[in-house]
């Protein structure tokens, strides 16, 4: 299958993450890549530009933006040539998928293909069934690979409204995270970059109400951001980049986004009762500090 | 005539306590005065409350449920947070008024004996309903910009400390004038400490 790898208004760090894919080398082997920014492909920037190149997959990166040229030629134009063209489109990243944090500074200019934060338009509204985004800020690399192999065995992921494949984003954050624990019981932690402790009530966590799969698919196999005691900052949804993303933005003391799908006065009540009791095991560090040794 | 139901006597019962838990306090009420307030005899009393704690902690929550009613009619209503205050105010005072055992019991045996209920009424375990909706009223009094933000505690405190305060003197008759002629001073005051400045 043929891709096509182009960028809009972007930081590259949907290109950079993807790099660090463990197995990218056996993962490109199943593709033939037309062109990529970065990655050795068989055509220039300018040859993309200029011919019609084959493309079945066609990948962007970064947020539209009008009357951006590239080896003097639109950008917008050429992508509409080839999203006619291929059989699938995939968003790669916040930007593409919703404007992000490009979008901040002209949002009538700047969005993504199809969504302007969670509205519906866009430059290529004319395919959006082709479409499939894959928002992250960056682009996990895994979720990436995983939709290109379905695509290759002709298996088109289902998708949520925000056109987000539902094996990935159907889930929560919150799902998966160690400190569930200490969600449970309502132990905050007091700062981020502990290990103990829930993000949510003061250190700005947005895992509760952001859909990823960040702590079933660990990043680089190994961790996430509230494994690594910082909190989740909610960069696949329409919505990011938010403002104070390490704090809780609170109404007197009461978070003012409730979990997911819970009532506020659900939640408020079990919270309430759960931060009744006292979980001795939990109120101190399990791993005493060298100092209190 | 039908016979009581089951829950028809143990509410019965609980009115009954309720009464002398506020007058007599918990300690000096015993589980025969209460049997015999509600014409019952001890033995068949303990099939509805195997003890004075049960009761007790079970009056708190029965408390809790019919103020956490009218404070989720308040907290439904289409009002501004000048008459939901208001509201809130002539609600509590009505029952101060009506049933002053229902807040008399909680000032005087809930808040005063807090070791009775320190086993299975920790913290708002048995408060919920109550404390559910005064965390609703105050957070969507910040979320529409009418209230101002603070801690919860503190404009908890204010609220319903004064509240209680203004109970429990007229409960002493130390208030030279009826608690419903401090309504309207006393909502205009709350209202005023907590509302956004201008």
């Amino acid at each position: 299958m043929n891709i096509i790898w182009l960028q809009g208004v972007t930081c590259n760090g949907n290109t950079h993450s993807f790099l660090n894919h463990p197995h990218l080398a056996t993962l490109l082997d199943h593709f033939t890549l037309i062109h990529h920014p970065v990655l050795p492909c068989a055509h220039t920037l300018r040859a993309v530009m200029e011919k019609d190149l084959p493309c079945d997959i066609l990948i962007i990166e970064g947020a539209i933006q009008d009357n951006l040229n590239r080896a003097d030629h639109d950008v917008l134009g050429r992508i509409i040539h080839y999203a006619a063209k291929a059989n699938h489109i995939i968003a790669a990243g916040t930007c593409a998928s919703f404007g992000g944090i490009h979008r901040q500074i002209d949002p009538e200019h700047i969005g993504g293909l199809v969504f302007q934060g969670d509205e519906s338009s866009g430059p290529l509204m004319a395919y959006r069934d082709k479409i499939i985004n894959l928002p992250g800020c960056p682009i996990h690399p895994e979720w990436l690979a995983n939709v290109l192999l379905s695509l290759r065995e002709n298996r088109t992921p289902k998708t949520d409204a925000l056109l987000r494949p539902l094996s990935l984003y159907a889930y929560l954050v919150h799902n998966g995270c160690l400190r569930n624990e200490y969600f449970e019981w309502k132990v905050d932690a007091k700062h981020f970059g502990t290990k103990e402790g829930c993000l949510y009530y003061e250190q700005g966590c947005q895992a509760p109400y952001t859909h990823g799969s960040c702590n079933k698919i660990l990043w680089n196999g190994v961790s996430s951001k509230t494994r690594a005691g910082t909190p989740c900052l909610g960069c696949t949804e329409p919505t990011f980049p938010k403002r104070n993303l390490f704090e809780t933005l609170t109404h007197m003391s009461i978070p003012a986004t409730m979990p997911e799908g819970i009532p506020k006065r659900t939640y408020l009540t079990v919270s309430g009762v759960a931060k009744s009791f006292h979980i001795k095991r939990l109120e101190s560090p399990l791993i005493p500090k060298k100092s209190d040794a | 005539m039908a016979r009581p139901s089951n829950k028809e006597r143990k509410t019965s019962i609980m009115k009954q306590a309720l009464e002398l838990f506020s007058k007599e306090g918990f300690y000096s009420t015993t589980m025969p005065q209460i049997a015999k307030k509600v014409g019952m005899s001890v033995g068949n009393f303990y099939n509805y409350f195997n003890s004075k704690e049960t009761l007790a902690k079970e009056l708190i929550r029965y408390i809790s449920g019919i103020l956490g009613e009218e404070m989720r009619t308040i907290n439904e209503s289409k009002a501004n947070y000048k008459d939901k205050i208001h509201a809130v105010v002539t609600m509590y005072f009505e029952m101060a008024t009506k049933r002053p055992e229902m807040i008399q019991y909680f000032l005087r045996v809930y808040l005063s004996n807090r070791e009775v209920f320190e086993d299975g009424c920790e913290g708002m375990v048995c408060v919920s309903d109550f404390v559910t909706e005064i965390m609703i009223f105050f957070e969507e009094g910040v979320r529409c910009g009418e209230l101002r933000d603070q801690d919860f505690y503190s404009a908890f405190g204010l609220f319903m400390g004064y509240l209680g305060g203004m109970a429990f003197l007229n409960g002493e008759k130390i208030l030279p004038h009826a608690l419903k002629s401090y309504r309207d001073s006393i909502a205009m005051n709350i209202y005023n400490a907590l509302r956004t400045y201008p």
